[in-house]
C-alpha cells in the first residue's frame, strides 16, 4: 500500500497514520460498530463511506476520543493509544472538523482559532504570535485566511477553512472531516478538495467521511466502505465505479426481503396528482409528482437522500402544504386537510426521524402508543384517554413486535433505536389502515428485527394495505416493492420493475447517470426542477430502468447542464431564470 | 419489576424537593449570617409566628390566590407556552367581573356564578389575544403577554373613574360599585378568622387541571405538544389551534385569580386591588413543577414565608431576607429537579440497557 496519488510527498515513516483493529462498540440493544478494521496510510486522503446509520459517526467519535470502544485496538503512527477524551486525541495529533461549524460569529478568525488554546503567559494573550502562526499555516496549506476578519462576514466555505485551520493550529497531523461537503455548493466543494490536496502534499492525513460517492471518488486515495456497522471493503478509486461502491454500501448479499406473489388489487388507495411543493424561499422541492398505489401494493421510492422524498411524504401526510395538485385516499380528496383527519381517514405513518417525529422521548411507552392515534380505540373513548386500554394494547405490541423493554412504564428514550422503531411500526400497524407511509421502516434496526418488520409489512399487504415505501436500502426496496419509482431532484424520473431490476441499475438511475464523476450533487433539487409545466403527464416524463441496464430516458445528464436529471422529452426549464444558488435547500 | 421502578421514582421525586429545601435553607442561613443575624433563632421565630392561628388563616387565604395563579401559568408551561400575562389577565378580569357583579341583583348562587363566569371569560379573551398574535403573526407570547399586562393596567385605570365605571367612596378611594351581599362568596370560619370560601373553587380547578391534562384527548395533545412539537404535529395535532385554546384556558383560570379577594373580602375593585399575583404564580408553578399538588405546596410555602416575614421586623431582622429565601428556593428547586430528571433518565437507560444488553443481537448481524 504505497501512497497512490501522484505528487504526494513520500513520508518518512512506514507506520500507518491510523490503524483500527477489531473495533466493536455496543449500545443497549444494538451494535453500532463491529470488527472494524481500517488502515490509513500517512499522507493520504482516506474516505469512509456508508449509508446513514451505518456506523460512520460512531466510529469517528471513537477515533476522536468521544466514545470508548468495547473491544479493539487503535494505533496512531504505529503507537497503540487509548483515548478517554477528545483532549487525548488532540494531543496525539488528531483533529476533527465537525459538520456543523463551531465558531463564534462575533469574534475574528484569530480569536476563534485561539479560543480554547490561548497563547501567552500569565494570562496575557500573545496575539501577535498567534497571528503569525495563523498566517504561516494559511500560507503553507493554501487556506487563504486573513486572521483579522470577522467570522460573521465569512461565507460557508471560508468558515470551513477556519475550522480546518483551527485544528491545524492545535497541531493536528491527522484530520477527520465529518461530511464536510454537506453544507457546500459545488464550487466550494472543488475549493475544499484543492485544500485537501494541499494538506496531503504537506504530509498530513485526512479521514473524509461521506456518503456522496462522486466526491469520494474524486478526492480519496483509498476508500473504506462501512455497512451495518462493519467494514466490508477497502478499495482504490481507480479500481471501482460509483455503481460498485453503491453496491458495496447497500450490500447485495443481505437476507432478501422478497415478496413475490403479487397481491395488488384493482382498487386505487392513494392517488397523488401533480403535486408540487415549494420551500418558503420559492425553491421547488417536488415538482408535479403523480403516483397511484393500489390496495395490496407496495410502491417503493428510490432516490438519494435529499431529492424530495421527505417532502413528498410530508405533502401526503399534510405536514407541508402543496402548492398545486391533489392527494386522494380511496377517492376522497384530502388536499388541504390537516394531518389528523388524514390519519383518521386511514393513513399510518412511520416517520423518517423517529426521535423527532415518531416519539415523545420523555413519555412512557404506553403514552407513545397513543401518539398519532389520539382519536381511536383502544386509546380513547369519547373525549377521554383510555389509559387501561392503551396500556393493554401497548403490552400486546411489545409482545408481538418483540420490543425489548422491561415494562411499558419506562420512557421511550430508554429504549435502543431499534426497539423504538419496532414500537413505532407496531403502533402504526395496529390501526385499521388503508395506506401506510413508511419512511425507512427498518433504519437502525438489527437484522432479526428487520426481517420481523418485513414480515409484518408483507402480511398487511396481503390483507390489502397499500404502502408507500421510502428506503435507502435498495435491497429492501427491491424485495418489498411491487413497483418502484425513482425520484431525482424532486421529480419522478423513472419506473423500475422490482422483479428484474438490480441494485446497480437502480443506483445509477438514482444519481441520474451511470458512473460519471465530479458532477454536481444530485441534491440541488432547484436547478433541474424549477417550474416544469404542471401538465406533463406522469407517463410521458417517466423512463424505465430495464434489466439490461438500459436506463431509458434518464440518461442525458451532464454534470452542469441546467436540465440535468430531466428526461429527454421534457422541455428545458421553460421559465428560465428561476435558478437559485444550489445547495441551501437540503 | 414495575414496583422497583416505582419505588425508585418515588424516591427520586422526594429527593428533589428535599435537596432544594436544604440548599435553600443553607443559602438563606448564609445570607442571614452575613447580615449578622442568627439563622436558627430567625427560623424559629418565623416558624412560631407562622403557625399562629391568625397567621394560618392569612396563609391559607393568600395561597388560594397563589394556587390559582400558579395553575394558570402551569397550563401554559405544560405546552411550552410562557404566559407571563396572568397579572394583566386577572386584573382586567376581576375589574369587569366586579363591574358586572356590581350592576346586577340576582339570587346568591347565580350572582356569584355570573361573576365567576365574567371573570373567566374576560381573562380567557385577554389571554387569547396573545395566542392569536402568536399563531397569526408569530409574535412571541412572552413579549405580547408582558405588553398586554401594561395595556390591561391602562384600561383598568382609565375605566376606574367616577365618570366611567366606578364610584367615589370617601374622599380618596375610587371603587367599582360594591357587590350586593348575594354576590359574596361565604367564608369558612376557623379559630383565627375566616378562610375564603373560594378555596373550594380553587380545589376544583386543581382537580380539573389534573383530569384535563392526564385523562382527556385534549390534555394529551397539549402535553404531547409540550414534549415534542414535531412529534405532536406528525401525530396530527393542530398546534396553532392548540396554542389559542391553551391560552384561552390559561387565561380563564387566570381570570379567577382576583376572585378570592373580590368575592371574599373587598367586594369591589378599587385602586387598592392587589397587584403582582401573576408574577408570583410563575414562581409557584416552577416550585410545584406544574403538578397540581406541588403547586398547592408551593403556594403554601410561599405565603407562609410572606406571612412569617412580618415578625422579622420586630426581631430586628430585615424583612427582605424572605425575598432572598423565596428566590433561592425557586432556583434550587428548578436546578434540583432538572438534575434529578436527567439523572433518572440516564438511570432508566442504563437499567434497560443492563437488562437487555446481554440479549442484544451481536452475532446474528450480517454475514458480510
Amino acid at each position: 500500500m504505497s501512497t497512490p496519488a501522484a505528487g504526494s510527498v513520500p513520508v518518512a515513516t512506514d507506520a500507518p497514520a491510523v490503524e483500527l483493529h477489531g473495533i466493536t462498540k455496543r449500545f443497549p440493544g444494538v451494535v453500532a460498530n463491529r470488527d472494524i478494521d481500517i488502515v490509513v496510510q500517512p499522507g493520504t486522503v482516506h474516505a469512509i463511506v456508508g449509508e446513514n446509520g451505518a456506523g460512520k459517526s460512531t466510529l469517528m467519535k471513537i477515533l476522536y476520543g468521544m466514545q470508548r470502544p468495547d473491544e479493539g485496538r487503535i494505533s496512531v503512527n504505529g503507537e497503540p493509544v487509548s483515548f478517554s477524551s477528545p483532549a487525548d486525541a488532540i494531543s496525539a495529533g488528531i483533529g476533527m472538523v465537525h459538520q456543523h461549524f463551531m465558531l463564534a460569529d462575533n469574534f475574528t478568525v484569530l480569536e476563534n482559532v485561539v479560543l480554547g488554546a490561548e497563547p501567552g503567559r500569565l494570562g496575557v494573550l500573545d496575539f501577535a504570535a498567534a497571528r503569525r502562526r495563523i498566517r504561516e499555516i494559511s500560507a503553507a496549506y493554501g487556506l487563504d485566511i486573513r486572521p483579522e476578519r470577522m467570522v460573521e462576514d465569512l461565507g460557508v466555505g471560508d468558515r470551513q477553512r477556519v475550522e480546518i485551520l483551527k485544528v491545524l493550529y492545535r497541531g493536528a497531523r491527522i484530520l477527520i472531516l465529518d461530511e464536510p461537503t454537506a453544507v457546500l455548493v459545488p464550487q466550494e466543494v472543488d475549493e475544499l478538495f484543492g485544500n485537501l490536496r494541499e494538506l496531503k502534499a504537506e504530509g498530513l492525513t485526512v479521514l473524509f467521511i461521506s456518503h456522496k460517492l462522486d466526491e469520494v471518488l474524486a478526492v480519496a486515495d483509498e476508500i473504506t466502505v462501512i455497512r451495518r456497522g462493519t467494514t466490508v471493503a477497502t478499495v482504490r478509486p481507480a479500481d471501482v465505479t460509483a455503481r460498485r461502491l453503491a453496491e458495496l454500501m447497500v450490500g447485495s448479499d443481505l437476507p432478501s426481503p422478497e415478496t413475490r406473489e403479487s397481491t395488488v388489487r384493482d382498487e386505487v388507495v392513494l392517488a397523488v396528482e401533480g403535486v408540487t411543493v415549494r420551500a418558503e424561499d420559492g425553491r421547488t422541492l417536488i415538482a408535479d409528482v403523480s403516483l397511484t398505489i393500489h390496495s395490496g401494493e407496495v410502491l417503493g421510492i428510490a432516490g438519494v437522500e435529499g431529492n424530495g422524498q421527505a417532502e413528498l411524504v410530508e405533502a401526503i401526510m399534510g405536514l407541508r402544504p402543496a402548492e398545486s395538485g391533489r392527494v386522494l385516499l380511496s377517492g376522497r380528496d384530502l388536499t388541504g386537510m390537516h394531518t389528523r383527519p388524514r390519519r383518521t381517514a386511514g393513513i399510518g405513518f412511520i416517520p423518517e426521524d423517529r426521535t423527532r417525529q415518531g416519539l415523545l422521548l420523555e413519555a412512557t411507552l404506553w403514552e407513545n402508543r397513543i401518539l398519532g392515534h389520539q382519536t381511536e380505540p383502544p386509546n380513547v373513548s369519547g373525549i377521554w384517554i383510555d389509559r387501561a386500554g392503551a396500556r393493554r394494547d401497548c403490552e400486546r405490541i411489545v409482545e408481538e413486535y418483540d420490543v425489548r423493554t422491561p415494562n411499558i412504564e419506562v420512557a421511550a428514550s430508554a429504549l435502543s433505536g431499534g426497539n423504538q422503531q419496532k414500537l413505532i411500526v407496531g403502533r402504526e400497524m395496529s390501526s385499521r389502515l388503508s395506506l401506510l407511509v413508511a419512511a425507512h421502516p427498518t433504519r437502525g434496526v438489527d437484522v432479526g428485527a428487520q426481517a420481523a418488520i418485513w414480515d409484518h409489512l408483507r402480511a398487511a399487504r396481503a390483507e390489502g394495505l397499500a404502502v408507500l415505501l421510502i428506503s435507502a436500502d435498495l435491497d429492501e426496496l427491491i424485495g418489498l416493492s411491487d413497483s418502484i419509482k425513482v425520484i431525482l431532484r424532486g421529480r419522478l424520473v423513472a419506473d423500475a420493475d422490482p422483479k428484474t431490476v438490480t441494485p446497480e441499475e437502480l443506483g445509477s438511475a438514482m444519481t441520474g447517470a451511470g458512473d460519471h464523476r465530479g458532477g454536481p450533487e444530485p441534491s440541488d433539487v432547484d436547478e433541474a426542477t424549477a417550474d416544469w409545466p404542471a401538465s406533463a403527464a406522469d407517463g410521458a416524463s417517466v423512463g424505465s430502468v430495464g434489466p439490461a441496464g438500459s436506463v431509458g430516458p434518464v440518461g442525458p445528464v451532464g454534470p452542469a447542464g441546467p436540465a440535468a436529471g430531466g428526461a429527454v422529452d421534457e422541455p428545458a426549464d421553460p421559465l428560465g431564470g428561476r435558478h437559485r444558488e444550489p445547495g441551501g435547500g437540503t | 419489576m414495575r414496583s422497583r421502578f416505582d419505588t425508585e421514582r418515588i424516591l427520586l421525586a422526594l429527593a428533589a424537593p428535599t435537596l432544594a429545601v436544604l440548599v435553600a435553607a443553607l443559602l438563606s442561613s448564609v445570607a442571614l449570617l452575613v447580615a449578622g443575624h442568627s439563622p436558627l433563632s430567625t427560623f424559629q421565630s418565623m416558624a412560631s409566628f407562622g403557625v399562629d392561628s391568625g397567621s394560618i388563616v392569612q396563609i391559607l387565604n393568600k395561597s388560594i390566590t397563589y394556587y390559582l395563579s400558579g395553575l394558570a401559568v402551569a397550563i401554559g408551561f405544560r405546552m411550552n407556552l410562557f404566559n407571563i400575562g396572568v397579572d394583566g389577565q386577572y386584573r382586567i378580569a376581576a375589574f369587569f367581573a366586579a363591574v358586572a357583579g356590581g350592576a346586577v341583583a340576582l339570587p346568591a348562587p347565580l350572582h356569584v356564578l355570573l361573576i365567576i363566569l365574567v371573570a373567566a371569560v374576560v381573562g380567557a379573551l385577554w389571554a387569547a389575544i396573545a395566542g392569536v398574535l402568536k399563531v397569526t403573526r408569530g409574535v412571541s407570547e412572552v413579549i405580547s403577554t408582558i405588553m398586554l399586562n401594561f395595556i390591561a393596567g391602562g384600561i383598568v385605570a382609565y375605566l376606574l373613574n367616577p365618570d366611567r365605571l366606578a364610584v367615589r367612596q370617601g374622599s380618596q378611594l375610587i371603587n367599582t360599585h360594591p357587590l350586593r351581599q348575594s354576590g359574596w362568596f361565604p367564608g369558612i370560619p376557623l379559630p383565627g378568622g375566616e378562610v375564603y370560601g373560594f378555596i373550594v373553587v380553587a380545589a376544583l380547578c386543581g382537580v380539573g387541571y389534573t383530569v384535563l391534562l392526564n385523562r382527556t384527548r385534549f390534555g394529551y395533545d397539549l402535553r404531547a405538544t409540550g414534549l415534542s412539537e414535531t412529534a405532536a404535529v406528525a401525530s396530527g395535532v393542530d398546534v396553532r389551534r392548540m396554542v389559542v385554546r391553551t391560552m384561552l384556558i390559561s387565561g380563564g383560570v387566570a381570570g379567577l385569580v382576583g376572585l378570592p379577594t373580590l368575592l371574599g373580602e373587598s367586594h369591589s375593585y378599587g385602586q387598592d386591588f392587589p397587584l403582582g399575583y401573576g408574577f408570583t404564580g410563575i414562581a409557584i408553578a416552577l416550585l410545584g413543577r406544574n403538578n397540581p399538588i406541588g403547586i398547592g405546596l408551593g403556594a403554601l410555602l410561599w405565603s407562609f414565608l410572606e406571612q412569617s416575614s412580618q415578625i422579622l421586623d420586630l426581631e430586628g431582622v430585615p424583612k427582605e431576607i424572605v425575598t432572598i429565601m423565596q428566590g433561592v428556593t425557586v432556583l434550587s428547586v428548578v436546578i434540583a429537579y432538572e438534575l434529578v430528571r436527567r439523572f433518572s433518565l440516564v438511570q432508566q437507560q442504563r437499567r434497560v440497557g443492563a437488562e437487555l444488553g446481554t440479549a442484544a443481537p451481536t452475532g446474528d448481524e450480517v454475514p458480510a
